[in-house]
């Protein structure tokens, strides 16, 4: 029944379109968490970028019209699934965005998949997106946990950091982190000394730290995300870590935990990001016009956003090129893989067969209060890291759709 | 000591079970009528929290018991139906058989380590019951963590009907809803469950009268922790995943504000609860950020106003039971 | 790799000191608490995010009038016991001839409200809070490096406990206080202005619930979110404490605190589990706590 309505829908449409020429309809959802842990790094701020995006696109290329739904998944797989559902049943949604939540993320990729439609992530971590649970209708843009374990294990090893001791969060994302970043450490030469595993939103880390100033290890990564890390790196501070010779390696950190912390607390940290709106002029007007977009004033934009931004854009490419009509999803994704990515904000990159984006992530040090001149003013730049090193091997991935 | 539950409507007639049988045959035309008209799926997901809350209503409500920590059967069952379905490869009967089976073994468990005490500490003993497995869930392999266990196959039921049809599956759930439903009906409408009131009235009465009150109190809890985990088991195969926030403290709350919103203590209640708040979860969507604070405004608002919830109030101005 | 079993003796002395100020921290968090539910019967649920209120009241101050953690110390606790106060008079005062059940409830109601604006108006990141100039830096112990923040979290906390318990305890006004508790209609009839007295409890509650976030501030995350995490904890700590008793309370803060240092080093992944499996068996064994005087 919906399939009869639908082509008669089409039908309609492409006898309206004939006056139209080649009027390219698309609608995108953008699935956040708006109103909780990751609100700050995902959040109202995707919905700006995605509105950016679309308006950027658009302007150039007035025969596509975009119309753009947003929701809020709480970070809970139920209701994320159900919205998904809902979006790309009844609401007619082509393509979902962002989705930060590993899990919600993981949901949302079989439900794009079931249905056939696309999903590009842009929030979630999970590694696994693009490796043992890869399908043919999902993008991961902007990092993963390889990428981050990798960029900066490796990166810290080759500037001295050769001894390492891990506090991590335990549960499977703190293992993952802690696992593909021992490898990377060891790969490049470096010692793990010792390691502790603490639960999930430990507020006190004292008795954490002292064991790991006792390991005398030169790096202390914390594996670990959001208030843990923040926490972790606070009672850092306190226990003079830093000041008694030992570094700190932030697994996961963005510029919104940096915000948190204040930079007196968070000087020295070293962390991977693969977007940085300080980094040049053109993501400074970007940030500009984030903010004009909606963004609450006083946030700054995290790389999160901006792979939304950049998601939107390179799908709209896909379908522009494919021209008007319905296309499934397999199809569009393929069509994304084909087609290099070249975004003001990310740089050249390619889709690969396994789904997952490439393009350059940079080593970052959170610079002293001195040395910060304005808000916002946290980061400078260590050490970039070119796009085919920065991600997991194709090969390496265990992803079905490649090989095989 | 005021009871829990608000006084039910003054004069109790003949037409008090009628009004309840009237009750019951529209709700369940609604819902033989509703998937043409709205989205299935989010009913499905409506009638697995409804019975979920049914559940928890049965305790709080006909028994007294409050007990903060029901997400612990719910979450659990739905784990263990995943489990079945997807890695043993079991037919969803058989996978929801098996997850509420798991239920009702932990509901035994803590049940007889909780309904040794009363009020507010059975409360917070169900409470730390629920946060102790919730870590153990944080942590076993097979509950896959943050994760959770994801894409959980529909399954043939009973090897012949594909329960990826929508309509099949929602038959299926709609069955299991009315079937949980009548069943909490035939249990309040009954000798146990007149003991299970006169329990709640007055325990110390109960006894003088030769009631072996524990154990009545016990087989309650178990019934209830037995029908949150078929909703739960029902849910994991619905929604194709089961994960951490079915355990979490946050669910049991949810249960809880569900079942006052209804109605503590009226048969539908709950259902109504279960589903004026899904509503409002998915209604609210696109403006999350104020979803937790409207959350917080209904629970002050039932709790200082409206303490008989929606069916409650309204059983009270018509003046029957439901 | 470093083997957390066979701990030399030097690295568990700085664990059990480290579990001592973490108990510190818990007696003053659970104080209220404990205060609010022995006076007054009711669950305040919301006491996290009052908690939370205090932290956040700390960072407001600083923003706005320059003041900091010293005055804060003060002001905070001042501030959000306002609030309790408005919020007893409005919403409280008509749920104490009702079950306990809806005390509970509403609070936990308010603490949902309080979270999701400060989460609307403050993102859920968290705010940067630094540890006062006068605290910063700490000493060598020998066995272990005591940051000085830390230190005065002990003596803060013991002094503030024992000031409440003494107060509560040993003073006509607390004595007053209990007699209002156990029944109110015949302090009533001597006089004593029952209703204000509650209303002032429950502010004072709330402002030790504020003060102990003023002390969090530097060294935890001050996030919307904060409460919530701690306040399954602090009802654990409360509920083997005894409900009713003060004492219990800040005895088993400490005792706790001790308790989860050590499971820390011995097996860290489950330091958050033992709580509630001393609360569970606590409840079974004796029910009013360890400390309790009502059953």
């Amino acid at each position: 029944m919906r399939k009869t309505l639908g082509l008669a829908a089409l039908a309609a449409v492409l006898f309206c379109g004939a006056a139209n020429a080649q009027q390219i309809n698309v609608k995108i959802g953008v699935l956040s968490d708006m109103s909780s842990l990751y609100a700050d790094i995902g959040g109202p701020g995707s919905v700006a970028a995605a509105k950016m995006a679309i308006a950027d696109f658009t302007k150039d290329h007035p025969n596509v019209k975009v119309e753009m739904i947003s929701g809020d998944h709480q970070n809970k797989p139920d209701i994320g699934t159900q919205i998904a559902n809902q979006w790309y049943d009844v609401d007619k949604v082509d393509m979902i965005i962002d989705v930060p939540n590993s899990g919600v993320a993981l949901a949302v990729s079989q439900v794009a998949n079931n249905k056939n439609k696309v999903f590009i992530v842009s929030g979630a971590a999970a590694s696994d997106l693009t490796g043992p649970k890869c399908n043919a209708n999902t993008v991961h843009w902007t990092y993963d946990t390889w990428m981050l374990a990798n960029g900066t294990g490796t990166a810290i090893v080759k500037t001295g950091g050769d001894t390492w001791f891990f506090l991590t969060s335990d549960y499977a994302f703190g293992h993952a982190l802690e696992r593909d970043t021992m490898a990377a450490v060891e790969k490049a030469g470096g010692k793990v000394l010792g390691k502790v595993r603490h639960p999930l939103n430990t507020n006190d880390f004292s008795s954490f730290l002292l064991q790991a100033q006792s390991s005398k290890a030169k790096v202390i990564g914390l594996a670990n995300a959001g208030g843990d890390t923040i926490n972790s790196i606070k009672q850092a501070a306190e226990f003079g870590i830093v000041k008694g010779g030992q570094s700190l390696a932030g697994l996961l950190v963005f510029a919104s935990d940096v915000a948190a912390l204040g930079l007196p607390t968070a000087q020295g940290l070293v962390l991977t990001e693969t977007w940085y709106w300080d980094a040049n002029d053109a993501n400074r007007a970007w940030t500009k016009r984030w903010h004009e977009a909606g963004a609450a004033a006083g946030k700054f934009p995290t790389m999160i956003h901006a792979g939304v931004y950049a998601g939107i854009t390179h799908y709209l490419k896909a379908r522009l090129a494919m021209g008007p009509g319905e296309h499934d999803g397999k199809s569009v994704v393929a069509k994304m893989k084909s087609i290099s990515t070249d975004d003001p904000l990310f740089g050249k990159g390619e889709v690969r067969a396994d789904g997952r984006v490439i393009h350059p992530a940079y080593l970052f040090e959170v610079k002293k209060p001195s040395e910060s001149k304005y808000p916002g003013d946290f980061y400078k730049l260590r050490a970039t890291i070119p796009a085919n090193e920065a991600f997991r091997p194709l090969n390496e991935g265990k992803c079905p759709l490649v090989s095989g | 000591m005021e009871r829990v539950v608000a006084p039910l409507a003054k004069k109790p007639s003949a037409l008090r079970t009628q009004s309840e049988t009237i009750g019951f045959v529209v709700m369940a035309a609604v819902l033989v009528v509703a998937p043409f008209v709205t989205y299935p799926l989010f009913l499905m997901q409506a009638m697995c929290f409804a019975l979920f809350a049914c559940a928890f209503n049965l305790l709080i409500g006909y028994v007294g018991l409050l007990s903060f920590g029901h997400a612990l059967y719910f979450g659990w069952a739905s784990y263990l139906s995943a489990h079945a379905a997807k890695v043993w490869g079991l037919p969803p009967e058989l996978a929801i058989l098996t997850g509420t089976a798991t239920a009702a073994v932990f509901g035994l468990i803590a049940g007889s380590l909780a309904i040794r005490r009363q009020g507010i500490y059975f409360a917070m003993v169900t409470l730390a019951l629920a946060q102790m497995m919730y870590f153990v869930a944080l942590q076993m392999k097979f509950t896959g963590g943050e994760d959770g266990i994801q894409a959980v196959p529909r399954g043939h039921l009973f090897g012949l009907i594909d329960l990826r049809n929508e309509m099949a599956m929602y038959a299926v759930v709609l069955v299991i809803f009315l079937g949980g439903f009548l069943f909490i009906y035939r249990i309040i409408h009954s000798p146990f469950g007149e003991v299970l009131k006169a329990i709640r009235e007055n325990e110390t009465r109960a006894i003088s009268l030769g009631y072996k009150t524990d154990r009545y109190k016990l087989v309650a809890f178990v019934l209830s922790t037995t029908l949150a985990g078929l909703a739960g088991s029902t849910k994991a195969i619905v929604l194709q995943l089961a994960s951490l926030t079915d355990v979490n403290w946050p669910m049991s709350g949810e249960v809880v504000l569900m079942t006052l919103v209804g109605g503590l203590g009226t048969i539908f209640g709950p259902v109504a609860g279960a589903f004026v708040i899904l509503v409002m979860q998915f209604k609210l969507a696109p403006i999350g950020e104020w979803v937790l604070v409207i959350q917080g405004v209904i629970f002050v608002a039932c709790v200082l106003l409206f303490r008989r919830g929606i069916i409650g109030e309204l059983a009270n101005m018509l003046r029957i039971r439901l | 790799m470093i083997e957390i079993f066979g701990i030399p003796s030097q690295a568990l002395f700085g664990q059990l000191l480290i579990g001592l100020i973490n108990g510190s921290f818990y007696a003053l968090l659970s104080l209220g608490l404990a205060v609010i539910f022995g006076m007054l019967n009711i669950i305040n649920f919301s006491h996290g995010a009052q908690y939370m209120m205090g932290a956040f009241a700390a960072y407001l101050i600083l923003q706005y009038s320059g003041l900091g953690y010293w005055p804060a110390l003060i002001i905070a606790p001042i501030i959000v016991g306002i609030t309790g106060v408005i919020v007893e008079r409005l919403f409280l005062q008509w749920l104490y001839k009702l079950d306990h059940l809806y005390g509970l409830l509403l609070t936990f109601g308010l603490a949902l409200i309080f979270e999701g604006v400060a989460r609307n108006y403050f993102g859920s990141a968290g705010l940067p809070y630094t540890v006062p100039e006068s605290l910063q830096g700490g000493r060598n112990l020998g066995f272990m490096f005591l940051p000085n923040y830390r230190a005065w979290v002990i003596v803060a906390s013991l002094t503030i406990c024992i000031g409440t318990w003494f107060i509560i305890e040993r003073t006509r006004l607390g004595a007053y206080l209990r007699a209002a508790t156990e029944n109110p209609t015949l302090v009533r009839a001597f006089g004593i202005n029952v209703p204000r007295m509650i209303t002032l409890t429950y502010g004072f509650g709330v402002a030790l619930a504020a003060f102990a976030g003023v002390m969090a501030a530097p060294i935890y995350n001050v996030s919307p979110q904060m409460g919530s995490e701690l306040i399954i904890v602090v009802f654990a700590v409360v509920v083997i404490g005894g409900m009713g008793s003060i004492l219990g309370a800040i005895i088993t803060g400490f005792g706790l605190g001790v308790i989860e240092g050590l499971t820390k080093v011995f097996f860290p992944e489950a330091s958050n589990t033992v709580i509630f499996v001393i609360m569970a068996i606590v409840l079974l064994v004796r029910p009013a706590g360890l400390f309790g005087r009502r059953t």
